[in-house]
């Protein structure tokens, strides 16, 4: 019987001329959860693009359910990247309307405690509530597979602890979830991917006897 | 509906940010009235040029918003969203085209009447340059949206995006102008405005299935 969730195996990945990682593989099933972490430039945002089908992986298969997913996986996922994606000329609750109806969006933005802001111009939020708002779309969507980026970045503990009752939730009903982070993430009972630098970007490895590990910089 | 759902966001974005489909309804309706004042303002030589005129304002005019039309939205992240959505790279595009028609096409056609008259065209082929503008605008808005997703990511895009287009333009632009013309001088105009209908046949299906790979390939 096929395993379920998200499988991935043998995964390698370039980002621009450089090889980011190599021989990549882990398995998710359903309802479970994979933390990535490592240093910068480990590869960690490039992996997670190429689980969404962003990216394009140079070697490796990606599995969900047992069946082979190609680059096109319309609808199966939820991605939070870097950016915000939030549109600072549009209202906070305009910015959600391409992801659900009025009244499922007015939901999503209590969930995420924006629901008083609904009607202010995007472009007034701080830096953590356009993260609140970027992660509201994840309570509108349908999709099982779930990829964050730093998903607690510039966020309060109050709103952390409401990102961990989302992502319980979304693991209750059988979603899988997998982020990167530095910090700690809500997400009781996780895996965790330890990505490492390749030491080919920096020509020498680090010395952790130096003060400082020799740098690019 | 998630195409309906992309056409809205599209369409209340640009009604946000207004300054960029009325600039170039400006650009146009300002490039075509200095015209007069470089070739002088004697009716026959003005009416004789006017059609002319008229599409290459319109020409240059579409292409004005057209490094925004991906541009922020890959910026922000929002393509990489829009690419997840469900909806396919080709439906992206189609409907981004669909949008820039709406909010620069259409306003474009609105102003194209008013300068002619301006312009003292002959009366008579007013109504067959509006008729060649319709498929037209809707072709340069298809190649448009090709072009800009063409040059998405590259550096200086705004630069490489009218070398792009213009050339695959010059079709319309030939059709377009030998349409009115044909009607200033008493000639049939309805071959001319066939082919035009049969450019914006080839370049519906063709144009956001091109887009759509250019998009993936941005993404990446």
């Amino acid at each position: 019987m096929p395993q379920t969730g998200l499988v991935a195996e043998g995964l390698a990945a370039f980002r621009g001329e450089r090889l980011v990682f190599a021989g990549v593989g882990f398995a998710v099933p359903r309802g479970g959860a994979l933390v990535l972490e490592g240093p910068n430039g480990a590869g960690k945002s490039t992996l997670l693009r190429v689980l969404a089908g962003l990216g394009r992986a140079e070697a490796g298969t990606v599995r969900w359910d047992g069946q082979d997913v190609g680059a096109e996986r319309p609808g199966q996922v939820a991605y939070l990247g870097h950016q915000d994606a939030v549109k600072p000329g549009l209202g906070v609750a305009e910015n959600l309307a391409f992801w659900g109806g009025r009244a499922a969006v007015l939901a999503a933005l209590e969930r995420v405690g924006l629901r008083r802001l609904a009607e202010l111009p995007a472009r007034m939020l701080s830096a953590g509530q356009r993260r609140r708002l970027a992660l509201a779309r994840f309570a509108l969507t349908t999709a099982p597979l779930w990829l964050l980026d730093e998903p607690t970045l510039g966020l309060d503990a109050g709103a952390v602890a409401g990102l961990g009752e989302m992502l319980a939730v979304h693991r209750a009903a059988g979603g899988v979830v997998v982020a990167a982070t530095h910090l700690t993430l809500p997400l009781p009972g996780a895996g965790v991917l330890g990505m490492t630098r390749s030491e080919q970007e920096w020509g020498v490895a680090p010395n952790p006897t130096r003060g400082q590990a020799p740098g690019p910089y | 509906m998630g195409m309906t759902r992309l056409l809205l966001r599209e369409l209340r974005l640009s009604l946000r940010h207004g300054s960029d489909s009325l600039a170039a309804v400006m650009f146009f309706l300002l490039a075509g009235a200095l015209f007069p004042l470089a070739i002088g303002p004697a009716p026959e030589t003005l009416g004789r040029l006017a059609p002319g005129i008229i599409w290459v304002c319109a020409l240059l005019a579409a292409l004005l918003p057209l490094d925004r039309l991906f541009g922020a939205d890959h910026e922000d992240g929002s393509l990489d969203l829009l690419l997840l959505s469900g909806l396919s790279p080709a439906g992206i595009a189609l409907g981004k085209a669909v949008a820039h028609w709406l909010t620069t096409g259409v306003p474009l056609l609105l102003a194209a009447g008013p300068l002619a008259v301006m312009l003292r065209m002959d009366e008579a082929a007013i109504p067959v340059l509006l008729l060649g503008l319709l498929p037209g605008t809707a072709v340069l808005s298809l190649l448009g949206t090709l072009g800009a997703a063409m040059v998405l990511g590259a550096r200086r895009g705004g630069v490489l995006l009218p070398l792009l287009v213009l050339p695959l333009a010059a079709p319309v632009l030939i059709f377009g102008v030998a349409a009115a013309d044909a009607a200033s001088v008493g000639l049939a105009a309805r071959p001319h405005l066939l082919l035009l209908s049969a450019l914006l046949a080839a370049c519906l299906p063709l144009c956001p299935l091109a887009a759509g790979a250019a998009l993936r390939s941005a993404a990446e």
